[in-house]
């Protein structure tokens, strides 16, 4: 699998680097600036792209910015963007074309190697990882909400999971019960909160997450 | 008729208050002047020092209810020029000579006193003028009425018509007529006259001005300083509290992991996941602090994105309006965003808000930000309240705070800066 990297820390750009050649992937390029990686995207066609929000020259939302161009020339190219904070504005910003195929972690997330591969993998299949953080945030806005009050804590539970793009055989494994049950959690979710049901695993997750960011 | 009627209310409106001006304000000015004089020629019998002070206040307070009637009814802007006095003044005689010299001293006095003189001459006939120009019209009617019966034998002078039958009487009618035509174009105009008057002394002068924008430029410096050094302090502590003390720790894990790593294996493992797990503690505090310090989406994209994220992240519902064409300077920024913050959290925490409002635009020079709730109201701005620190801290730009939170809400604080956008 072809990746495409941009990230202006050498020290974190090497780690990655390492990090990605260990699991097999190759890398077509690493890259320091915004140009360098609109350049990259459009030339190299990468399976993936892994992309710092921040970068020179302006190191404003550079990155997320060349991101967003390169899906538009090209809708559905998998990027997962990286980044030291994580803002519903952003989150937002990267699922509106609702292609699929987007990832949003913070950097923290590589500490944990064999869940941040995972999630490039995703993102790289068509998939969707969305940061916990992200997540909770949008709990904690519809908290008050009564139809989020209709789920029981393990619905809640699962919700969360779905939200941050994991299929139901990595939901089983992560709350330690079987796959039939995931799915007749997850049934049970898309009945209360009145979402239609979708076998598509990329679909569900949009489903939820539009649900959890209107209003 | 419309026109007619349209002039009619705001020339008789300027009438009464001509009116008013003249028989309560010409009273007020006479004594006023003539206390303060008497009281500044006893001051060497020592009497003087005693009153000065309380009489000269008296003056102020009377100029400035001038200045407040200039604003309101004629729209002229009268700045007040007085020095403030100093904090702390003794109690007692020596504190009433202090007050006497420092009011004595103030160039605001002397042409506060010239004003009162001005105001019993001049200012009184344009108050007068206006006030005339409208009712000397009604005599003119009620002459043609059938008031001059009265002077059949000795004629009455209405103006330049001498009123002894129903003929001369229909004449100053005539007359009264023209005037009020006069009055209602001129009425309005000569009240403002009035007040334009009283401001070319009463207004500060440009000396006065620049030592009034002096003092508070200093004012605000100190307090830029002040806010500075205690951010520092409170990141130092932070700093050194937090992320610092974690990352003592887990090099000091990490020592015993080495020592562990061929002994005990597996107590290592679980040390190293302990090291993991503070290091990933030592990041969130950091990415708080840094958001404490400059939030990193101000840094991305500017003041409009990173209140529309602020506000994502509050429990409640929001809605937020940008008309921003461009980005004001970093400092300016960053002084918005907090204040913004400020008042989402008072709206959140304080009045419970269900529902937030911020509106970001830029007019005439001016960066203006409202934030509305519907909560319980009741803010102030007060000593130790957040909202004086949102003062504080646009003073320093010459940026202004307008708090409006009746109880029972809802709660509207809006903000203006001058800057422009680049």
């Amino acid at each position: 699998m072809r990746v495409v990297l941009a990230e202006d820390l050498f020290l974190l750009r090497d780690g990655l680097v390492r990090m990605l050649e260990a699991y097999d992937f190759e890398i077509a390029a690493a890259v320091e600036t915004g140009p360098e990686l609109s350049k990259a995207l459009a030339e190299l066609e990468p399976d993936v792209a892994v992309v710092d929000v921040r970068l020179p020259p302006s190191h404003t939302d550079e990155g997320l910015q060349c991101a967003l161009a390169a899906r538009r020339a090209r809708p559905g190219l998998p990027v997962l963007v990286l980044s030291q904070h994580v803002e519903q504005l952003y989150a937002r910003e990267l699922l509106a074309d609702g292609d699929g195929g987007i990832g949003y972690l913070l950097k923290d997330r590589v500490f944990d190697a064999d869940q941040f591969i995972d999630a490039v993998r995703r993102v790289a299949a068509g998939g969707t990882a969305m940061d916990p953080q992200v997540i909770s945030q949008l709990l904690s806005r519809r908290s008050q909400d009564r139809p989020m009050g209709v789920l029981t804590p393990r619905e809640r539970e699962v919700m969360e999971l779905v939200a941050q793009g994991r299929s139901n055989a990595a939901i089983a494994a992560q709350l330690v019960i079987t796959e039939r049950a995931v799915a007749k959690h997850t049934s049970n979710i898309f009945g209360k909160l009145g979402l239609p049901p979708s076998d598509d695993d990329n679909r569900r997750v949009l489903a939820v997450l539009a649900y959890l960011d209107r209003g | 008729m419309t026109v007619f009627s349209g002039r009619l209310r705001p020339a008789a409106l300027a009438a009464g208050r001509g009116l008013f001006l003249s028989v309560v304000g010409l009273p007020v000015s006479i004594t006023l002047f003539v206390l303060a004089m008497l009281s500044v020629a006893f001051i060497p019998l020592g009497i003087g020092v005693l009153s000065t002070p309380t009489v000269l206040e008296a003056v102020r307070k009377h100029a400035n209810q001038r200045r407040l009637w200039a604003m309101t009814w004629s729209g002229v802007r009268i700045p007040v020029p007085y020095r403030p006095l100093p904090k702390g003044l003794r109690a007692g005689v020596t504190g009433q000579v202090e007050r006497t010299t420092l009011m004595l001293r103030d160039p605001a006095t002397r042409r506060d006193l010239q004003w009162l003189l001005v105001d019993m001459t001049a200012g009184t006939v344009l108050a007068i003028l206006a006030a005339a120009l409208m009712i000397y019209p009604v005599e003119g009617l009620v002459l043609a009425a059938g008031l001059w019966r009265v002077f059949r034998d000795d004629p009455y002078w209405y103006g330049v018509v001498p009123v002894d039958s129903q003929t001369s009487g229909i004449a100053a009618l005539a007359l009264g007529i023209a005037i009020f035509h006069i009055g209602l174009r001129t009425s309005g105009p000569l009240l403002r006259a009035h007040f334009l008057l009283a401001g070319t002394l009463l207004a500060p002068t440009r000396d006065q001005e620049l030592a009034q924008r002096v003092r508070r430029l200093t004012e605000t410096r100190h307090e830029a300083v002040d806010t500075a050094a205690s951010e520092l302090r409170r990141i130092e502590r932070d700093l050194h509290d937090g992320a610092q003390a974690r990352l003592v720790a887990m090099g000091m894990n990490l020592g015993t992991i080495e020592a562990l790593i061929e002994k005990d294996p597996a107590r290592a493992k679980k040390m190293l996941a302990m090291a993991r797990e503070s290091s990933a503690e030592a990041l969130t505090e950091l990415r708080d602090l840094v958001r404490g310090i400059h939030p990193p989406v101000l840094a991305e994209r500017g003041l409009g994105d990173a209140v529309k994220a602020l506000a994502l992240r509050l429990p409640v519902a929001s809605e937020v309006t940008v008309e921003l064409p461009g980005r004001a300077d970093a400092p300016v920024e960053s002084a918005a965003y907090f204040a913004v913050s400020e008042a989402l959290t008072n709206a959140v925490k304080h009045a419970r808000a269900e529902r937030v409002y911020v509106d970001l635009h830029h007019a005439e020079g001016m960066l203006r930000i409202s934030v509305t709730d519907d909560g319980g109201g009741g803010a102030v701005v007060g000593s130790g309240s957040g909202l004086s620190g949102i003062e504080r801290r646009l003073g320093t730009f010459d940026g202004v705070l307008a708090v409006s939170s009746p109880a029972g809400g809802p709660t509207m604080v809006t903000m203006e800066i001058p800057c422009e956008l680049s």
